[in-house]
Order: structure tokens, then C-alpha cells, then sequence
């Protein structure tokens, strides 16, 4: 688990209370409040994790056995910006590999992983049911939709 | 006050009259007049129908035909030809744009919309919209003249079989939850549609959530249910949003909440979302999930009619079964059971993906064949390419090949094929796919997606995948083949839910109708439709390349070399194949081996 300095761990700490607040603190809730915190924090620092198991009255290894089942939450830091590509038929069939190879060639990066500088990471996504304009792509909330290979690098210079 | 039978609506926008709207006009009264129909036909003027550019332009309603380009001369032939022959002018008639609606379009003449009646047509977010489309008043029939039997019934008669894909009859499954004495009972809607290509469910809670909502509602009435779920997938964000602020709609206009209608009947809705995982779409995973828990499935029985939710009786359906129950109510059992075939009833929406002209949602109905499908309603095969083979059901269906192509759509005759019905993803695919690469992708989804609860599914599709990926690197062994089809058996017969025993249908079904692609791979060293990386290479052909540098410019691995107006070079051993350099190559210099 990554350190995190007092003031980190305080903050992570009341944006956890905010939510479980927001949601009620019950074992019906924990999927969408691990999904805000998750969304909040970019992923589910173990501090996080204490909190909402102390809030919740829910055991630690329970917490875990969630939160790494579900492919939206991470229990590792993830990139400032998260590139999800659909890796699903219909975009696969109508050129979706290519983009896919182009877009690790520009990142130099496989498959969930994260850019050293922190800058990206890049997930592969289940069926976003956008499969009229295929091949599809997600960064952070923007979608791109018909994407060609030789676009990757103009979409990727969009963001800083 | 007159009626008339039509309504011709023209642009007198400045630009329109610029460009004679009022000669189109006159023209029209003179022609109505010349053939005695002016006292069924009403011309009139309206601002701003269409951009103006292909002005004079015109509306006919109720047909909803949009004329324009048209001269004065062209008058009589529209009128004689429309008004009173009721032949559409095909050839003033406005093609509709590219732009409009890529999901949804115009339905073509094989399509019948029930599920899909209302979207993009009302506003998802105002309930007097949908109230306006005869909204809940499928709910007020049930609640003041209907007994909870009678409705079970009368769904029961109409034939509603599950659109999630199993099929089961919806009638049968409300009246096994309602016989069980325990109590409070639940009802959920499977929103959690995860297969790859299907997005039906999607568009009806984005397009017309309280189709959904109000058909929850009477099947909570019939089943005895005072609390419902509906479980969305995270991928659906808007999908979440809409259906958010329509249940809050339907409470605020008293039909959610305490004593619906003023009868001691109470029942409130709630949304619960995922967070990514496929094998929430079964039904026991889905509930593990709903209750905070790892979305695992658990051996049936006890089925979820007897322990659901919080261990109580609970009653699942899809979206598009619910979106169907409020017609069946209004319109009658015999109205829906008169669409279909003998077991299947009513219509289905399909999602149409990959090489086809016109892709997006449809609605047909159940009986139609494969071949309308893809060539009347999907307009055949992208750039008239050859028809190779559709996949249907989603990732645990199956690939069929073209000898299947007038085969009915429905239940029985899509498993007996060795596919199945599924959410509704279609995806079509031209000669240019390799069907062992598309097996092994299906299989990357698959052993991805397995939760790892139950050996056979969690080893046997990774061992699946393991076989298939060293056929297309050209490394398939003799006997690869069988291992195959014993792998699959075993799969398929000792799997715990349904993700593991359909996982390797797309293997099987691609072994049985392509079998030949597989030699090709194990014993030719070659993939058929040139697709597999490890056994074709990219070459530049020195009759054709001029030398343009454009290719060796956008390769991003710098395997392209040659001075400018000299013939190019591709090097193999760099060459990573990703065919960047064949598409922006402006002379079709460059081909695959």
C-alpha cells in the first residue's frame, strides 16, 4: 500500500465521511459509495478503506474481496487521466485492434497499466454500448467515437 | 371545423420564398382544384422545415414525407402521384442525414416498434410526455379494474417470453414468486446489459424510462411486491441519470409510493448500479451485488422465486420485458401473441453491429429471418462485400454462416442452430473476418469476465484461450482441433451459471461452420481471410508505389524504408502489421501476403 502522509490520510478520511453521510452507512450501500469514493479519489487508498470498514462495521478482508472484483474500482493509484478502449466485437470488427495498437505504440504502455509520470492510464472496458460509432474510446469523461488510427495522436495532445 | 385527410405544409421562410414557395404554392391550389381534391387537402405555410438549401421545400402530414428541389412543374406529378394515387414521390423525397440519429433511424418496412414506440420521440425527462403516449394508463386499468391473477393472465395469454435471453415465460415466473408465502417480496430489473454489441436496453431507459417503471409497477401489483430494484450497469451513466429522475417523477405524481391509485397497494422503486463486472447479469450474481457483496452466482435452486433479495422471494426481469407489459395490457394478449411465430411472440429489438450498411437499433418481429434482417433491414453488406457470418446472442452465442441465413429469429430455432437469442446483439461480419481470431476474441471476453467461483469456467476458458491464441500465431499443433471440442463439452456440462456453459459456444459453433479456416491456421500455416498477424506480412508493390513517403511518415514503428520517388521497403522482422500504411496509402500500392 502506497504511504500517505497525516494531512493525505485526513483528507481521504472526510471525503469518506462525506459520502457514506451521503449514502447512509449500511452493506446495501457499499458498492455505490466505493464507486464515489473510487470517482473522488481516482482509487481506494487503504486509509479509505479503514474508514469505510470502521463506518460500516464491515470486515477489512471483506472490503477487499470487493473492491477487487469489480473492474471500476482500483486499490492502486491510477493516471491523472484514464483512457478506457472497448475491446468488445463490434468494435474489434470494424477496426477497433488497430486503434488499439496504435494507442499503446503512442503510450508506450499495455493493457490497465499506468504511465510512469503519472500522467496516464490505460484500461481496457467492457461494451459501452456505443457500438453505432465504433471503434470507441473514453478519456476521463470525453467519448470519441468512429476513431481512426492516425487520430491517436491528436486525441491523446488534447489533454495535459 | 373541416377536416381534411392531408396536410401540406409549406416553407415560407425568406430563403424558400427567394426560391418560389408561393409559385409551389398557387401551383398546388391549382392542381388540387384541377383534380377535385381540394376539399380533402389543405395547403399551408409554416416557417423553417429544413435548412432552406434544397428549398422550396414542403411537409405532408400525416405521412411525415419530406419534399424538396421542386419547381412548379414538378406540382402535378406530386399530386397525382401522392394525393391521389398515395404513392410517395421517391424521387423530391429528402434523404435524411447521416447526422440525425446513428443509433436509431427511420424504421424500414420489416420493422414494427413496440419497445422502441416512443423513442426519440417524447422527452425522457418530462412524464406528461410520456402520459401524452397513453403513459400509465396500462397501471390505471390494472389497479381499478384488475385483479393481480387477472393480469398474470392476461400476460401469461399474450405468450411474453423473457428478453434477457433465457426465454422463460414471464407470466410463469410472476406467478411462482407470488404462490411463495414469505414476505416482503421484490422485484428487479436486469438492467445490467453487458453483452459486447447490445445496447437496446440502453436506448429504452435513455429514450422512455417509465415503459420500464410502469411495467415494474404492475408486475409488482401482480406478483405482490412492495419494493423493486433496477440494476444498471456503470457504463450506462445517462441511462442512471434518466431513470433517476423519472422514478422521482412518477413518485411526485403519486404512482410510486404509498397506496398507488388510493388502494392499499404500495411499491417503490430504487436504482442500483454496478461496477463493471459482466457475470452481474446473472441472476444470483446480480443479487449478490445489489446486497454489497463480490458478484458471484450460487447454485439454483433455491431459485431467486423463493430466496432472492435479503434471502426473500424475488422476481427478475429485463428491461425489454417490462417495456413490453403496458402494451400487452392496453392493447390485449391476443394483440401481441398475433405478432411472432407459435412460441415466440410479440417483436425484439436487435442491436446491429460490425459490416453492415445501416447499423443501429431494430425492432422486429419474432419470425422474421436472418437474411431480412441483414439485407432489408441492416441494407446488406457494407461496400458490397460477400456475407461471411452473423453472431448472435451475444458473447455465449454462436457464429452462423450464410446456409443459415433464411432460418426464422426465434428461441427454439436459434439454440437448436447452436446459437441463441440473448439480450439481442447482432453482429455481421464480412469475408474479410477471420473466424478463429474472432473465436479467440470471444474468448479473451469470456475468460476475462469468468468470476473464478468454479473451475471449470475459470481454467477451461483460459486453457480455451491459450489454444486459440497459438493457432493465429501460426503455432497450432496437430490434434488442437479435438482438444478443442473435448475442452468445450466438458466447459459447457460442468459450469456453474450461465457465462461458463455458453463460453465456449462461440467455439463450437465457429468449429461446426468454419472448420476449414481452422485447418488453414494449424496445417497451412495461413489465415484465409489475412488476418491473423504471425501469418501474413505487409509488402509494397513497385509497379504501383511512387515514392510518396506517406506510408513511411505514419509508420509508428519506423519498419518503412526509401528515398522519396524511390519504390519503399517494408521490413518484416519491424513490421509490427498494424495496416496503417495500406489505409493511408493513396496509390493502393501496399497489399497483404
Amino acid at each position: 500500500m502506497t504511504a500517505v502522509s497525516q494531512e493525505e490520510e485526513q483528507a481521504i478520511v472526510e471525503t469518506v465521511q462525506t459520502i457514506v453521510q451521503k449514502h447512509g452507512a449500511s452493506l446495501e450501500e457499499l458498492i455505490p459509495i466505493l464507486n464515489d469514493v473510487n470517482r473522488d479519489l481516482g482509487y481506494l487508498p487503504a486509509a479509505a478503506l479503514a474508514e469505510i470498514s470502521r463506518l460500516l462495521h464491515v470486515p477489512k478482508s471483506q472490503l477487499f474481496a470487493v473492491s477487487s472484483f469489480y473492474s471500476m474500482l482500483s486499490t492502486k493509484p491510477r493516471g491523472r487521466h484514464i483512457i478506457q478502449f472497448c475491446e468488445s466485437a463490434p468494435c474489434h470488427v470494424v477496426g477497433g485492434r488497430q486503434v488499439w495498437e496504435t494507442l499503446c505504440a503512442n503510450l508506450q504502455l499495455g493493457a490497465n497499466e499506468t504511465s510512469p509520470d503519472g500522467k496516464w492510464t490505460l484500461a481496457t472496458t467492457s461494451c459501452l454500448g456505443l457500438c453505432s460509432v465504433g471503434p470507441v474510446l473514453v478519456i476521463d469523461d470525453d467519448v470519441y467515437g468512429n476513431v481512426r488510427p492516425e487520430q491517436i495522436p491528436d486525441i491523446l495532445a488534447r489533454y495535459s | 371545423m373541416k377536416y381534411y385527410r392531408t396536410h401540406v405544409l409549406v416553407c415560407t421562410d425568406p430563403e424558400c420564398r427567394a426560391k418560389g414557395a408561393y409559385e409551389i404554392m398557387d401551383a398546388l391550389q391549382d392542381e388540387l382544384v384541377a383534380q377535385g381534391l381540394i376539399d380533402e387537402i389543405q395547403v399551408l405555410e409554416t416557417p423553417r422545415i429544413g435548412d432552406c438549401d434544397q428549398g422550396p421545400e414542403l411537409l405532408v402530414y400525416p405521412d411525415a414525407v419530406h419534399y424538396a428541389n421542386l419547381t412548379p412543374d414538378d406540382i402535378p406529378y406530386i399530386v397525382e402521384e401522392h394525393f391521389l394515387k398515395g404513392r410517395i414521390a421517391q424521387k423530391f423525397v429528402v434523404q435524411e442525414t447521416a447526422a440525425a440519429d446513428e443509433e436509431l433511424r427511420a424504421p424500414t418496412p420489416k420493422e414494427v416498434r413496440v419497445v422502441l414506440r416512443n423513442c426519440g420521440k417524447i422527452d425522457p425527462e418530462n412524464i406528461e410526455d410520456y402520459i401524452a403516449e397513453d403513459g400509465y394508463m396500462a397501471l390505471a386499468k390494472v389497479m381499478t379494474e384488475m385483479t393481480p391473477e387477472q393480469v398474470i393472465d392476461e400476460v401469461g395469454r399474450s405468450g411474453l417470453r423473457g428478453r434477457g435471453g433465457a426465454g422463460f415465460p414471464a407470466a410463469k415466473k410472476w406467478q411462482l414468486c407470488r404462490q411463495v408465502a414469505d414476505n416482503p417480496k421484490y422485484i428487479i430489473c436486469n438492467a445490467d446489459e453487458g453483452d459486447p454489441g447490445a445496447f437496446m436496453n440502453r436506448r429504452v431507459l435513455e429514450g422512455d424510462p417509465h415503459s420500464v417503471i410502469e411495467g415494474m409497477i404492475i408486475a409488482a401489483y401482480a406478483i405482490g411486491a412492495s419494493q423493486g430494484y433496477i440494476y444498471c450497469r456503470a457504463e450506462y451513466p445517462i441511462a442512471v441519470r434518466t431513470l433517476r429522475i423519472a422514478i422521482q417523477q412518477a413518485r411526485e405524481m403519486g404512482f410510486l409510493g404509498k397506496n398507488i391509485f388510493e388502494s392499499d397497494f404500495s411499491f417503490d422503486l430504487e436504482v442500483r448500479v454496478g461496477a463493471g463486472a459482466f457475470v452481474c447479469g446473472e441472476e444470483t450474481a446480480l443479487i449478490a451485488s445489489i446486497e454489497g457483496r463480490r458478484g458471484e452466482p450460487r447454485p439454483r435452486p433455491p431459485f431467486p422465486a423463493q430466496k432472492g433479495v435479503w434471502g426473500k422471494p424475488t422476481s427478475n426481469n429485463n428491461v425489454e420485458t417490462y417495456a413490453n407489459v403496458p402494451q400487452i395490457i392496453l392493447k390485449g394478449a391476443s394483440w401481441f401473441a398475433s405478432m411472432g411465430t407459435e412460441k415466440s411472440k410479440g417483436t425484439k429489438t436487435f442491436a446491429l453491429a460490425g459490416d453492415l450498411k445501416h447499423t443501429g437499433l431494430i425492432e422486429v418481429p419474432l419470425g422474421i429471418t436472418l437474411r431480412e434482417i441483414v439485407y432489408e433491414v441492416g441494407g446488406g453488406i457494407k461496400d458490397d462485400k460477400g456475407f461471411k457470418a452473423i453472431q448472435t446472442g451475444g458473447p455465449m452465442g454462436g457464429c452462423l454462416p450464410a446456409e443459415y441465413l433464411d432460418m426464422p429469429v426465434d428461441y427454439e430455432s436459434l439454440a437448436a442452430a447452436g446459437s441463441m437469442m440473448g439480450s439481442g446483439g447482432m453482429v455481421v461480419m464480412d469475408e474479410e473476418t477471420c473466424m478463429v481470431d474472432i473465436a479467440r476474441f470471444f474468448m479473451e471476453f469470456t475468460q476475462d469476465e469468468s468470476c473464478g467461483k468454479c473451475t471449470p469456467c475459470r481454467v477451461g476458458t483460459r486453457r480455451l484461450l491459450e489454444i486459440l491464441e497459438r493457432i493465429c500465431n501460426g503455432e497450432g499443433q496437430d490434434g488442437d482441433i479435438e482438444l478443442l471440442e473435448k475442452l468445450s463439452q466438458e466447459i459447457r456440462t460442468n459450469s456453474l451459471c450461465g457465462l461458463g456453459q455458453g463460453a465456449p459456444n462461440p467455439v463450437i459453433s465457429t468449429l461446426k461452420h468454419f472448420r476449414h479456416e481452422y485447418e488453414a491456421h494449424i496445417y497451412e500455416h495461413r489465415c484465409p481471410a489475412k488476418v491473423c498477424k504471425a501469418l501474413i506480412r505487409y509488402e509494397i508493390l513497385p509497379e504501383f508505389c511512387t515514392g510518396c513517403t506517406v506510408c513511411a511518415r505514419n509508420c509508428p514503428v519506423n519498419a518503412i524504408s526509401g528515398e522519396r520517388r524511390q519504390t519503399h521497403h517494408i521490413d518484416p522482422d519491424v513490421c509490427v502489421r498494424c495496416g496503417i500504411c495500406m489505409q493511408v496509402c493513396n496509390f493502393n500500392a501496399i497489399v497483404i501476403r
